[in-house]
């Protein structure tokens, strides 16, 4: 007699799944898949995408405001404004170790941070303490106004100066 | 008079109201005693019997109760410091100066929230110790003991939450170190601390973010877990060796 290929498989034949094995595996893939769709869901719902915090851009304004060879913070913004012999350049002032801001020591012509005792020199570089990067120089030019705008969102890699 | 107060504490619990409320009823026998505690949703947690020695100081200093203790209060204290409070930026500061100077018992309660908070790290610690030293984390009790680790990140965590918001200088700058730590996690570091503070600065989103962590989501895990970490100490035998379930049933 041939085969009926219609015919169902005896269900406990060892390739074949039961009922009961098909529907376990149905329940547990689709509780799977919705909790790789929560996951992707809580992930997406906790970062925010409009940030309401102060732009980047500092507006340091005009270059003669900074004496010669001279060191300003703006502690709101967390920057340098270093004016040296040849032109300017911005410093952000936040500690590379773990975020503290630093504070600029005139007497000593260094920068040093409070909280864990990193010392820079005014070009940022490290002297001392357990920071591992010079402080990052802050992409700075010139406004059409004449005014110094510094963005601190961006860190240059080659050291620049704006001259005026 | 004795006879009389008797009487009196007995007619309430064989009154109705009573006995709707406590199921078991009253009674001198060692059942209706068992009863009480196996039908009360909050007592069937526990041992329907405990030995005497399990209830000598020496057994566990009362560290494990000591913690609760000083859970139960920051949970109280917690509440009623919520009622004069907002998460928002700057005028957590100010609340928290309110309820230094203007609120009555403002200042007792924060700092009884404070030092119970203390309190309750160190007792976790001390509770660890006792626990690890009588060597009570071995079979069968080793779930619960990471239970209990478990219970020891949640507190520190709720301490750390804690810590931003009261929005001062230490505040601030306690948790910019401590997300900078959270963000020195190799490759996902970064991005972990902006879901941690909702931005890139500690800013109002991280300090509604530490509130809702501190406020409802650590305690309610707190709870929990403190609930299987009650029960699984009857299910896993008392305190002392050899009398769980499974031991017993190995004899």
């Amino acid at each position: 007699m041939a085969e009926d290929p219609k015919r169902a498989p005896a269900p406990d034949s060892p390739e074949e799944m039961s009922r009961r094995k098909f529907f376990v595996k149905v329940g547990v893939g689709s509780a799977a898949v919705a909790a790789l769709g929560t996951a992707a869901f809580a992930y997406q719902y906790l970062s925010p995408n409009v940030l309401y915090e102060p732009s980047p851009i500092v507006d340091a304004g005009k270059p003669d405001r900074y004496a010669p060879d001279s060191v300003t913070m703006d502690p709101q913004n967390a920057i340098y404004v270093v004016r040296t012999g040849e032109g300017f350049f911005a410093l952000s002032a936040i500690c590379t170790h773990l975020g503290c801001l630093t504070a600029y020591k005139p007497d000593l012509g260094i920068i040093a941070c409070p909280c864990h005792g990193s010392k820079f020199n005014k070009d940022g570089v490290k002297i001392e303490g357990p920071a591992p990067r010079p402080l990052p120089w802050l992409r700075m030019w010139l406004s059409d106004d004449g005014n110094l705008l510094v963005d601190r969102s961006n860190a240059i890699a080659i050291k620049q100066l704006v001259r005026v | 008079m004795a006879n009389t107060v008797d009487n009196l504490i007995n007619q309430v619990r064989e009154n109705r109201i009573w006995r709707s409320i406590f199921r078991g009823g009253s009674g001198e026998s060692n059942l209706r005693r068992s009863l009480v505690v196996q039908q009360n949703v909050f007592l069937h947690l526990f041992s329907i019997k405990s030995r005497k020695r399990v209830l000598e100081f020496s057994a566990t200093w009362y560290l494990g109760a000591l913690t609760f203790g000083t859970f139960l209060i920051l949970v109280i204290t917690g509440i009623l410091l919520m009622l004069y409070y907002h998460p928002s930026v700057p005028q957590a500061y100010a609340d928290m100066k309110d309820l230094q100077y203007v609120v009555s018992s403002g200042v007792f309660l924060r700092n009884l929230h404070r030092w119970s908070a203390h309190a309750m790290v160190f007792l976790v610690f001390a509770h660890m110790f006792k626990v690890f030293y009588r060597g009570a984390y071995r079979t069968p009790r080793e779930f619960n003991w990471i239970i209990g680790v478990v219970l020891l990140l949640v507190t520190l965590l709720l301490s750390y939450t804690g810590y931003l918001l009261p929005w001062d200088q230490l505040a601030y700058w306690a948790v910019t170190v401590g997300s900078n730590i959270a963000s020195a996690v190799p490759l996902i570091g970064a991005k972990m601390r902006f879901l941690m503070l909702g931005g890139t600065a500690v800013n109002a989103n991280a300090l509604l973010r530490f509130y809702v962590l501190h406020c409802v989501i650590l305690p309610v895990t707190a709870v929990v877990l403190i609930a299987v970490h009650f029960w699984r100490i009857r299910k896993d035998g008392g305190i002392y060796p050899g009398e769980s379930d499974a031991e017993v049933s190995n004899k």
